[in-house]
């Protein structure tokens, strides 16, 4: 069975046709990969379809704007794959 | 429809909250300015006023599933087929689905039909936020009056949470 970060970054490559090999768990999917916010949009929905879940963007965005939060802790692949695993748990528990 | 001022759609016919569904009607004007410029001698809706009626369309319905408290915009237009010309006086039924609700996003699923045949379809994002300006929301409810929106329906499911 694959892992989080491996579904999430073969969702990054197929949408927004990124080399495969070029995603790691350290890169930023803004810094690092160059995706703006329109195209995160499409991994979210792939994401959201993917796991079942609805990843609160909105929310990490006001966190980032709030300066409560910073865009590492949402968007390095590695962290993105942690929260979309709580949110599974948290949508089973 | 009233081409020049963007009022591309006339009358919600259906919208339907739970099944996440809206149908329009949209009467292609017999005269516009538009048409003396596309084209002289050859009149056509253009495509880009049928992507901008679908949006409208789906906006409403991305409008009642966020109970009037936020106004979406367009972000992207995905596969959108001109599949057919669309000429002055036509009546066009435009009907809409919610694909994907996300935080802050959603996706819909348009197409239009003219005489029970689909003339062009697409794929549509948009983000929504909370109404950015009193005047935007003053005219969207005055929009809403003018083609049937269901207010009150929508305000009574607000009032019930």
């Amino acid at each position: 069975m694959s892992t989080t970060f491996d579904q999430v970054a073969t969702i990054i490559a197929e949408t927004c046709d990124i080399p495969r090999d070029t995603i790691t768990p350290e890169s930023h999917a803004i810094d690092d990969l160059g995706i703006d916010s329109l195209d995160f949009l499409d991994i979210a929905f792939a994401i959201d379809k993917a796991f079942g879940i609805k990843l609160p963007l909105e929310k990490w965005t006001q966190e980032v704007n709030d300066g409560k939060a910073t865009t590492e802790q949402y968007f390095v692949l590695k962290n993105l794959s942690a929260r979309i695993d709580e949110l599974v748990a948290a949508k089973g528990a | 429809m009233n081409l020049e001022y963007f009022h591309l759609i006339d009358r919600i016919a259906d919208l339907n909250v739970g099944e996440r569904t809206i149908t329009v009607e949209a009467n292609v004007p017999e005269k516009s300015t538009i048409f003396e410029g596309h084209f002289p001698g050859f009149p056509l809706m253009p495509g880009v006023l049928l992507i901008e009626a679908m949006a409208q369309t789906s906006g409403w319905l991305v409008i009642a599933m966020n109970k009037f408290e936020r106004m979406p915009f367009l972000a992207a237009v995905k596969e959108a087929k001109m599949r057919t010309f669309v000429t002055p006086g036509e009546q066009l039924m435009i009907e809409a689905s919610i694909v994907h609700e996300g935080s802050g996003f959603a996706m819909t699923a348009v197409k239009v039909s003219a005489k029970g045949k689909m003339v062009c379809n697409s794929t549509l994002t948009f983000r929504h936020v909370p109404f950015p300006h009193p005047d935007l929301r003053g005219h969207m409810e005055t929009m809403a009056q003018r083609i049937g929106f269901p207010t009150e329906a929508i305000a009574e499911e607000r009032n019930n949470g």
